[in-house]
């Protein structure tokens, strides 16, 4: 029986009546009393020496309140990089500075030169367009492997060279790598491309600073997904701030996927302007300028060896990956083409010997960092394509090939630096099969050649690591941060609850799912639960949202929190029961001493905590706890999709009929948030497989950098999904046992299109081995008539 | 500045503006109805749908001028009279068809019009008919099944789940 309250109920979302009435209260629907406006001039060149910025014409221009260029940013901080990656040949990454607007040259179309800010953002438009720059266009650098040769064009002229990093992780004896694959009876091979996306949450970024002269106090309201972090970084290494004078509140957000992660210098410009103006100053984004600003994903060039044993055992991983960071150093770019790429590389197989190597490199494009999976959708597509290339080489079943592969023991070490706790990878597969009727795949390929089209079938596993932690693990890894998050849970004299979470919600249901959490601890009503975040000053410390984390860390601290709550309020209650605190039971909300029929309610408890006539002594008044919690370890989701495409034979054309996912996240708090987590993720999948492609042409124009060029998604890209979460393994190591959802969908479902579409050309008689993200028709086209 | 008049939700309104502001600036900056959203600059993104004179209309496609003298509706003019959520509004909630909200307001108003002059779509038709309207949220399944529902359709038979 589904249950209706608490843990494992599909409650339904408190939230939603606030979005579905117009009555949200997005950053855009700040407005803050005499606000001015910010218009961004910026780089129509990828790449150029800035000789001159006159803005003496835009001064004088009807509503402006003063002109900013790179000069007023001398001496004040760039925007930081939070981790430190270390090259292996030990020394630190390259790391160059990021001002907040270009200082000597622009580095990518997009780069800010001049900051406007006037009475109306038209007037700001307006006068933008009387800013006279002179640029000396520079050869732009833009092809990864180019960018990488000697004598390359440097997009940073005091670096070295355009490399910001040579990685690598797990075997370092590059002749015992050799000597596996000469052994082995069968090597296959895979050049790949991950497509360059851009995460395109459908709220536009926008931040709105404030500043208060009178107690020197700044506000900045802002889209973000980690309203701490922004303040850390922007009071500690951007402007000088002290943090107890910054509020920063993210309040509604309308999507994050990562590219809300990020400190990004509007931001910290709308802080440094409202006080330099002296008045509050709103920046919004346009869509156009969220291509050419919002950090982009992906973009990896890769080329992965798998070494077979005669029968069919994996025995070495070989990958070496150029990973595109773009102009600059995005607050965790360095993070993901390494310790969230290399480190999955085992997926979810025991392959004994695995070797990744990985070139970051400096281009003239938007800066790139972590996209929904972040590093685990790459490291996922090179692996479970070349499987399915090395089972289509064989001859073997692609299902039996990767289950004979299976880590079937755990804990598992990997040869690339994680400990997976736990999993069932095969039972996972068993679900998979039933739920997305495998056997009846041959009578509906059938039905589809009937009708003049080609039926494939795509199948893979992934494993991702979510909560990303401990903190001194991740700090010996060059992290700049600790990853840990905290909860207060305050309980209120009549018995309802606010609990101020650092995790932040932008579509993921915190709001109804984590009361959920805390009303089934204490036995009361959701509705008397109430979830606070967004705003850093109202909740403790925070890290935020992203890597699946927000239960299975911020949750954890909110149920280490709860827990203590309910410690104190036994010993209240064991007062009022005249009773043994060990004695003092919780269960539906009431204290009972154990064996007897004396209870008493929450509700009388938590007056009496506040209402301290009746009390003990050595108990203080009040009922209100905090927790932060570091983890001991990542968690680890697995899971196997199936999808079926059809492709039109005449035109290319690829349809994906259906697609089924079968994950394990161990416990599940609202199914239908699970659901709808894994539903979000598959469409982006679909997208990054066979629509979505950020371009640049060889000069580092950005070709698509609108929706009527970039390919979203739309309703009728994508079928119905099909969802299966009935393979549970909980987590070790969390008070919960839950392991995390959010990225699944989109780390799993790329190679299974693609595979799925491979099986079809194949099927047709087309020897087929790769065709790269997106599968666009006219690429499939080619590829059948090449 | 030019005075423009309009009913929005049924009340009589009127403002100055330049001959350059978009319907949707006049909803949210002068009217404060902030539940109409904008998500792009090219008119593709669907979340600053209203309806002008019953139409759905993306409303960043329309100058406040071009709206004088029309009925507009917007999302803050849909629940109920008692102020409880409508079919449409109620079916997003019982079927998960929204996460982040921004899209909201706009599939909303979409599918407003679409069960105006197609009581009953198919899955295909009501695909279709959301082509101007993006959601990067949901991947669109429950989307289309609360479209489903709202159209008093068993869209639990019809999802595969």
């Amino acid at each position: 029986m589904p249950k209706d309250s608490g843990i494992g109920a599909s409650s339904k979302r408190r939230e939603d009546v606030r979005f579905l009435t117009g009555a949200g209260n997005y950053t855009d629907d700040i407005n803050v009393h005499g606000q001015a406006y910010v218009f961004f001039l910026r780089s129509d060149i990828a790449h150029g020496r800035l000789k001159s910025v006159d803005t003496s014409a835009a001064e004088g221009m009807p509503g402006v309140v003063k002109v900013f260029t790179g000069k007023d940013f001398e001496g004040v901080g760039g925007m930081p990089c939070g981790w430190e990656v270390t090259d292996k040949h030990g020394a630190p990454m390259q790391e160059p500075p990021h001002p907040i607007l270009a200082q000597g040259k622009v580095r990518h179309v997009g780069d800010p030169i001049a900051a406007v800010v006037a009475d109306s953002l038209e007037q700001a438009r307006d006068a933008a367009e009387a800013i006279d720059v002179d640029i000396e266009e520079l050869t732009a650098v833009i092809d990864m492997k180019a960018a990488a040769q000697d004598g390359s064009t440097l997009v940073h002229d005091d670096l070295k060279n355009n490399i910001c990093y040579d990685w690598q992780l797990g075997e370092t004896d590059d002749a015992k790598v050799d000597e596996v694959f000469a052994n082995a009876a069968h090597v296959t091979t895979l050049d790949l491309v991950n497509n360059r996306l851009v995460a395109n949450p459908m709220e536009p970024r926008v931040a709105v600073g404030e500043y208060k002269r009178g107690t020197d106090e700044y506000t900045l309201y802002t889209t973000s997904q980690n309203p701490h972090v922004i303040r850390l970084l922007m009071c500690a290494f951007v402007l000088g701030l002290p943090e107890h004078k910054v509020r920063v509140v993210a309040p509604d957000v309308g999507g994050g996927f990562g590219t809300k992660i990020f400190h990004y210098a509007e931001e910290a410009f709308c802080t440094f302007a409202a006080k330099a103006c002296n008045r509050p100053v709103k920046w919004t984004s346009s869509r156009t300028e969220a291509f050419m600003s919002d950090a982009h994903g992906r973009d990896h060039v890769s080329k992965i060896e798998l070494a077979l044993d005669a029968e069919n055992n994996f025995v070495g991983l070989r990958t070496n990956t150029y990973a595109n960071l773009g102009a600059y150093l995005s607050t965790f770019s360095s993070s993901v083409p390494t310790w969230l790429h290399g480190t999955l590389m085992a997926g979810n197989y025991k392959t004994p010997v695995i070797q990744v190597n990985v070139k970051a490199m400096f281009t003239n494009t938007v800066p790139v960092d972590a996209y929904r999976g972040a590093g685990r959708p790459e490291a996922t597509f090179q692996l479970e394509r070349v499987v399915d290339k090395a089972a289509r080489e064989l001859g073997v079943d692609p299902i039996a090939l990767r289950r004979q592969n299976f880590v079937t023991q755990f804990p598992y070490d990997t040869p690339v630096a994680l400990t997976y706790d736990t999993g069932d990878y095969n039972g996972t597969m068993d679900k998979l099969e039933a739920a997305a009727d495998l056997a009846g795949f041959a009578a509906r390929r059938a039905q589809s050649e009937a009708n003049g089209k080609l039926r494939g079938l795509g199948i893979n596993c992934y494993i991702e690591a979510c909560g990303i932690a401990p903190s001194n693990i991740v700090g010996m890894l060059g992290a700049r941060a600790g990853l840990y998050d905290a909860a207060t849970v305050r309980v209120n004299a009549t018995g309802s609850i606010s609990v101020m979470v650092g995790a932040h919600s932008h579509g993921q249901g915190h709001e109804t799912a984590f009361p959920q959490v805390v009303a089934d601890m204490i036995g009361i009503d959701e509705s008397m639960v109430e979830i606070v975040h967004g705003d850093t000053s109202k909740i403790p410390f925070g890290m935020g949202t992203y890597g699946s984390r927000s239960l299975a860390v911020c949750g954890s601290a909110m149920v280490k929190a709860t827990e203590k709550v309910i410690e104190k309020a036994k010993r209240i209650a064991a007062h009022l029961l005249e009773a043994s605190e060990a004695d003092i039971e919780l269960k539906d909300g009431q204290f009972s001493v154990a064996g007897t029929d004396k209870s008493v309610a929450w509700g009388d408890v938590t007056l009496t905590a506040y209402v301290p006539h009746n009390y003990p002594l050595e108990v203080e008044p009040g009922l209100e706890e905090t927790a932060f919690y570091d983890p001991a370890n990542f968690t680890f989701p697995a899971g196997a999709y199936a999808c079926e495409v059809e492709v039109d034979p005449e035109t290319g054309q690829v349809s994906v009929e259906k697609f089924t996912a079968a994950d394990d996240f161990g416990n599940i708090i609202n199914p239908m948030i699970v659901d709808g987590q894994v539903h979000g993720g598959i469409g982006q999948g679909i997208g990054q497989a066979l629509l979505e492609n950020c371009a640049y042409d060889e000069n580092g124009q950005l070709l698509s950098a609108s929706y009527m060029d970039y390919a979203m998604p739309r309703a009728d890209d994508v079928p119905f999904y099909g969802v299966d979460h009935s393979s549970q393994t909980p987590c070790t190591h969390n008070p919960l046992g839950v392991k995390g959802c959010g990225e699944a969908g989109a780390i799993g479902s790329p190679p299974a299109v693609v595979n799925a579409v491979l099986d079809a050309l194949n099927s047709g008689g087309k020897a087929v081995d790769h065709i790269d993200m997106p599968v666009s028709p006219s690429r499939v086209w080619a590829a059948m008539n090449g | 500045m030019t005075q423009v008049s309009m009913t929005v939700n049924g009340k009589s309104v009127s403002g100055d503006v330049e001959g350059r502001t978009l319907l949707s600036s006049f909803l949210r900056d002068h009217l404060s109805l902030t539940g109409t959203h904008v998500g792009c600059d090219t008119a593709q993104c669907g979340a600053c749908v209203v309806h002008v004179n019953g139409e759905a209309v993306k409303s960043c496609n329309m100058l406040a001028l071009e709206a004088d003298g029309t009925d507009v509706g917007t999302i803050e003019g849909q629940s109920n009279a008692d102020g409880s959520l409508n079919v449409i509004q109620q079916a997003f909630q019982d079927h998960h068809g929204l996460q982040c909200g921004f899209c909201t307001p706009g599939m909303v108003m979409s599918a407003a019009a679409l069960l105006k002059e197609n009581p009953r779509p198919t899955e295909a038709e009501i695909r279709k008919y959301l082509e101007g309207n993006l959601c990067r949220c949901t991947g669109y399944h429950n989307i289309v099944k609360a479209i489903m529902a709202a159209s008093g359709q068993d869209a639990g038979s019809i999802a595969a789940e």
